[in-house]
């Protein structure tokens, strides 16, 4: 377990305090903040406001809402959509551990093997950045086209055959199936993973491998020992950012899925704009951020860093 | 990178910390932090915060719906489309109709094309005008629907016919009468609608598709068969092969449509429901056969040859976009000027000949012969009599049933 800890600053009881603090100096930190408290005042805590109220109201568009502290709207919208729920974190949790097995083998050879290309190799990760979400999901279905060389492939190496007994495609297809679904959230999110490890990873001390190595550690070891865990934040930090949007996102599921890949993001999004069921969505929206905070939670204390970067 | 237990301090790391915090480099960590916003949100976020909030009755706005009209001072209108929904010369930057317009009245057009989709359009206007506020729109495209909706809501204005002699004239008969705007009060269409199948020829391989039915029970098909997100369309096409009118059906005959296609979907028939993009997958081949909007396939069969459609012998489905007011419109007289313009034979024709939509206008076919003999003669632009005939609409929906019947078709999708 990687605390990261520093040795403590040494705490020195004999230094007396130069001058008494100038009270300017003892508020700056707060006139600092107060534009990003503004901003999460503005975006974040009055939007949270608005959304629990709107969970608790009744009504509809034509006798307008009102706050009935009807709290059964969680309840109901908890039991109608939990299976949404399941699949939503199912994907994100394999979207996640994909990026990770992916991501890490990168992330290293960027940061210890890539050299004079290290430069290159990081635009080539960033460079999908620069075209727009939509285009690069859209671009997924051609790439997984039904007569395409992908599939193809798949299909004679009978790797189709296994995916699809599990169940992840369906026939002699992959789009419109949950593995579609699975890899356009890991191509959408890598970067995510790849940037964070890539910057715990380039920390670490050349030299740490070299006293690893004398002290007769074999490469394998010295992964397991020494850089694995001094990667540690960076493995936090990658899997959060990857978790929380792919757990939410709703596009890869609408234009690469079907009926039964529907994530959390589809269902709010249709609860919202084409039933114009607020209260069930605001619910809904809740819930998800409720149980993501909790996971997220729960995975930061195992994981035993608060340094996230 | 401190990291310290803050409950477990002991006075001297309290004394260090707070020096550290009068030296003026913060020692805020992101856990204090956000703990400390938290409690702060907790406060902000009272309950009595919650309770004020809250969504007025729609209608009840204050000050009626109409604004002062502007119309004469200021020779501007305010018109939200949607994309390629319009005319477009070949440099792409200027509308050939729209210019003509404003050369002869003198009254700028800004033309936006901001609408993508009813439901995401609803709820962006829906905020200011549930306040009675000015959505700084004077013309909008709605579907029937939505227009209707809002018909219903009285956030649109009722348009006065002295402005419309064109409109009232040269609408063709087939959009007169639309039961939740008879007589075209408050709104006229923009362009019609026809939901048909389309096919990809290459992709269905010998496999005939002529109706519905075909589409969900031909084996030879599963997993490449596509309907449509919009409910009205997918449902109004399986009501007619289902041999019930879309403009007047029961509750029963909706779940009856609605367990049909849940067969389509459990057994894998249908391979998804689609918005637009039903164009790539039916031109890759993906989709062997789909619901389609017939003015996507006047395009699609111009740039793929594989591409047709067929009208199933039950009969197919028109909707049409509406041109409406909104209210509190700064500009309404010309708005409706421009509705106006929109009727005249010539105009109608060239915006035909470019968008390739069913026109909505009566007269247009001399004109648009003369500009593209194939869209004249095109059924799918210029319905004839006996297409006509077979054409229908799905009838409008009361507040509980299109929560019901949007409920039922969410379930359907998926979510």
């Amino acid at each position: 377990m990687a605390t990261l800890t520093e040795a403590p600053p040494p705490l020195t009881p004999t230094a007396p305090e130069k001058k008494p603090p100038r009270k300017r100096g003892r508020l700056t930190p707060y006139w600092l903040l107060l534009p990003g408290i503004l901003w999460l005042i503005v975006f974040f805590a009055l939007p949270m406001i608005y959304q629990a109220s709107t969970s608790v109201q009744t009504g509809s568009l034509e006798a307008g809402y009102k706050v009935t502290w009807h709290f059964a709207t969680y309840w109901d919208a908890l039991s109608e959509y939990w299976p949404q729920f399941l699949r939503s974190i199912a994907y994100a949790a394999s979207a996640t551990v994909l990026c990770l097995l992916l991501g890490y083998p990168l992330a290293y050879l960027i940061a210890f093997r890539a050299g004079r290309w290290k430069n290159l190799v990081m635009i080539l990760v960033i460079a999908p950045f620069f075209t727009s979400f939509l285009i690069r999901t859209l671009a997924w279905k051609t790439i997984l086209a039904d007569g395409g060389p992908v599939v193809g492939a798949l299909n004679t190496l009978h790797v189709l055959d296994i995916t699809g007994w599990l169940g992840w495609t369906a026939g002699d297809r992959v789009l419109a199936t949950p593995m579609a679904v699975v890899c356009g959230l890991t191509y959408n999110f890598l970067p995510f993973m790849i940037l964070p490890l890539y910057t715990s990873l380039e920390r670490i001390d050349g030299r740490l491998h070299e006293a690893a190595g004398d002290l007769y550690a074999r490469p394998w070891t010295t992964f397991r020992k020494v850089t694995f865990p001094l990667s540690m934040p960076g493995v936090v930090s990658g899997t959060l950012l990857t978790f929380i949007p792919a757990a939410g996102d709703y596009v890869n599921a609408e234009l690469l899925g079907s009926t039964d890949t529907r994530m959390i993001g589809n269902v709010i999004q249709t609860q919202f704009l084409r039933i114009l069921d607020y209260p069930t969505a605001a619910a809904l929206s809740f819930i998800l951020m409720a149980g993501i905070l909790l996971m997220v939670t729960v995975y930061i204390r195992r994981s035993g860093t608060e340094d996230l970067v | 990178m401190e990291q310290y237990e803050p409950d477990r301090l002991t006075p001297a790391q309290v004394a260090a910390i707070r020096r550290s915090y009068r030296n003026g480099r913060a020692a805020l960590t992101r856990r204090s932090l956000l703990r400390a916003s938290a409690g702060g949100a907790l406060t902000l976020g009272g309950l009595g915060a919650l309770s004020a909030c809250g969504i007025p009755a729609a209608g009840k706005t204050a000050g009626g719906t109409s604004a002062e009209d502007h119309s004469a001072t200021e020779k501007t209108v305010s018109f939200s489309n949607w994309t390629e929904y319009m005319d477009v010369d070949d440099s792409g930057k200027h509308h050939p109709t729209l210019d003509a317009f404003t050369k002869r009245t003198g009254i700028k057009v800004k033309y936006t094309e901001d609408i993508n989709d009813n439901n995401e359009f609803f709820g962006k206007i829906k905020p200011q005008l549930a306040a009675g506020q000015d959505t700084g729109r004077d013309l909008i495209v709605l579907t029937d629907w939505l227009a209707a909706r809002l018909i219903r809501l009285g956030w649109v204005q009722k348009l006065d016919p002295s402005h419309l002699p064109h409109a009232f004239a040269n609408l063709s008969p087939q959009f007169r009468t639309p039961d939740w705007d008879p007589g075209r009060a408050y709104s006229y269409p923009w362009q019609g609608i026809s939901t048909v199948i389309a096919y990809n020829k290459k992709a269905l391989d010998g496999v005939e598709v002529k109706s519905v039915s075909d589409l969900l029970d031909n084996p030879k098909l599963k997993g490449r068969v596509g309907f449509l997100t919009e409910m009205r369309d997918t449902m109004g096409m399986t009501l007619l092969d289902m041999g019930k009118d879309p403009g007047r059906f029961t509750d029963d005959d909706y779940d009856a449509a609605i367990a049909r296609l849940q067969k389509g979907v459990d057994k894998g028939q249908i391979r998804r429901f689609t918005g637009n993009d039903y164009t790539s997958d039916l031109t890759k081949g993906d989709l062997a056969a789909c619901l389609a909007w017939a003015g996507d396939v006047v395009q699609l069969k111009a740039d793929s040859p594989d591409v047709d459609f067929v009208i199933p012998d039950s009969g197919y489905l028109t909707s049409s976009d509406n041109l409406c007011v909104p209210n509190k419109a700064r500009h309404k007289t010309n708005a409706e000027r421009l509705i106006d313009y929109y009727y005249e034979p010539p105009v109608a024709a060239q915006l035909a000949a470019y968008i390739n939509y069913v026109c909505p206008v009566d007269g247009v076919k001399d004109e648009l012969a003369k500009i593209d003999k194939d869209a004249a003669a095109n059924p799918l632009i210029l319905p004839d009599k006996a297409m006509q005939a077979r054409s229908r609409s799905f009838r409008s929906l009361s507040q509980q049933e299109e929560t019901a019947y949007e409920t039922k078709f969410a379930k359907l999708t998926g979510a």
